[in-house]
């Protein structure tokens, strides 16, 4: 049975690559999104701009009460009623960005409440401030000390990208369910594609600590 | 949206919270057991367990709750949907909450227990009066925090058929033609699910903490 199915899996080698591959360009496109909105996000919610700041930090909440496959269906049914006519694909990155966005504000902002605040006080005392304040001062540290959450982050887009094989985006999980309807290997199948999220997992997290061996050595 | 609409939402809730409660009553407990094999490094155990965690933790849910729900026959267990879904969530939380009690058993005080063996306290005890009560008020917080997790990927077991709150609101779009309000309405739900744990810890943690003042 399983020798049988290890078989048919290699015979589909190309469909569960391909899958992989569209799982990593969806990660990585989401990703690179989100941190950049999420970044933005940060910078207003540490603004002076007080109602943005409140309004944000409730949005924020409430999306961390959201399950991602909700919130991708409400992108998925919900942007077409606002004439907004989009891929299947576009939809999940988008639905992805914006989801994950979210959370990263909030660790930066976690990362930023728990920096001295003397290193700004001296960054305002030397004339920095607004963007430039944000750009030289502020950001350098919240990043390097968010580096291990950004990392969680990152598996976290990579678990619920699988999500978008409910809007039949053709990710990794979605070519393991087609080759297991066809062929009735789901053992070898879903087991190849845990293996392989597991792989991804196993990457980022290796990134991750050889960034923070670098930022040690640098410091 | 119809009475009906609302009570096939109601339904769906309800299994939603049904779900998650059993696989967090299952997943909690076992989760404890795979920690304290990987504290007490049993031989041969630790490694097994350390690469079982690792991988589940790796997996999407959705991937999950498919090869549990579509293998399981192929060895002949025919497993019910719910209960695959049950399963499903069980096994992630059970990764999950492994790592919370593994961290809150490195961070327990070795001299506590240096301490119940000098007064010649058997094994048993000294776990369930020593370490226990310790380690699960310094886990609360993040194993509530899992818990909220665990609700948002219950959705996965809709996938496999199982009329959640999630599959309801689709459910209702697809007869209507107007999938937003549905949506909403189960977004209000897991709302009030979700808040209602984080609440529930809030006032947990302040009666602790009142605790060890009074």
């Amino acid at each position: 049975m399983i020798p049988h199915g290890i078989e048919v899996l290699w015979e589909q080698r190309d469909a569960m690559l391909a899958g992989l591959a569209t799982t990593l360009a969806i990660a990585a496109a989401s990703a690179a999104c989100a941190g950049l909105l999420g970044l933005l996000l940060f910078a207003l919610l540490i603004s002076r701009i007080r109602a943005v700041a409140l309004g944000l930090t409730w949005l924020i909440d409430l999306m961390r009460c959201v399950p991602f496959m909700l919130f991708c269906y409400l992108i998925y049914y919900g942007l077409p009623s606002f004439g907004i006519v989009i891929g299947n694909l576009m939809a999940g990155i988008i639905a992805l960005t914006i989801y994950n966005a979210a959370y990263i504000a909030e660790l930066l902002r976690g990362a930023f409440a728990a920096l001295p605040r003397e290193g700004i006080e001296a960054g305002q005392a030397f004339g920095f401030h607004g963007w430039r304040l944000l750009v030289r001062i502020i950001l350098p540290p919240v990043l390097l000390s968010s580096v291990p959450m950004l990392g969680n982050q990152m598996v976290q887009i990579i678990k619920d990208s699988a999500f978008l094989v409910i809007i039949a985006v053709q990710e990794l999980t979605f070519a393991a369910n087609e080759i297991q309807a066809t062929y009735y290997v789901p053992f070898a199948s879903f087991v190849c594609a845990m293996l392989l999220y597991w792989g991804l997992c196993l990457a980022v997290e290796g990134g991750v600590r050889a960034v923070v061996a670098m930022a040690e050595v640098r410091r | 949206m119809g009475t009906g609409d609302y009570l096939a939402l109601a339904a769906g809730a309800g299994n939603t919270i049904a779900i998650s409660l059993l696989a967090i009553a299952i997943g909690t407990p076992l989760g404890l057991g795979l920690a304290l094999i990987r504290w007490g490094r049993v031989r041969g155990l630790d490694g097994v367990v350390a690469t079982l965690v690792s991988l589940l933790r790796a997996t999407p849910a959705v991937t999950l709750v498919l090869l549990v729900y579509f293998a399981l026959p192929t060895v002949g267990l025919e497993v019910p949907r719910f209960a695959a879904g049950v399963a499903t969530l069980t096994l992630g939380s059970m990764a999950y909450n492994c790592e919370i009690w593994r961290a809150a058993l490195l961070a327990f005080p070795r001299d506590q227990l240096d301490a119940a063996c000098a007064f010649g306290m058997p094994r048993g005890l000294r776990f369930s009066l020593v370490v226990l009560p310790q380690i699960a008020r310094a886990a609360l917080p993040a194993l509530v925090n899992e818990m909220t997790l665990l609700i948002k990927v219950s959705p996965a077991v809709a996938v496999i058929g199982v009329t959640e709150a999630t599959r309801a609101a689709v459910r209702i779009g697809a007869t209507t033609y107007n999938p937003i309000p549905p949506f909403l309405v189960a977004l209000a739900i897991y709302v009030v699910v979700i808040g209602f744990f984080v609440a529930t810890q809030r006032m947990l943690e302040r009666r602790h903490r009142a605790g060890l003042f009074a």
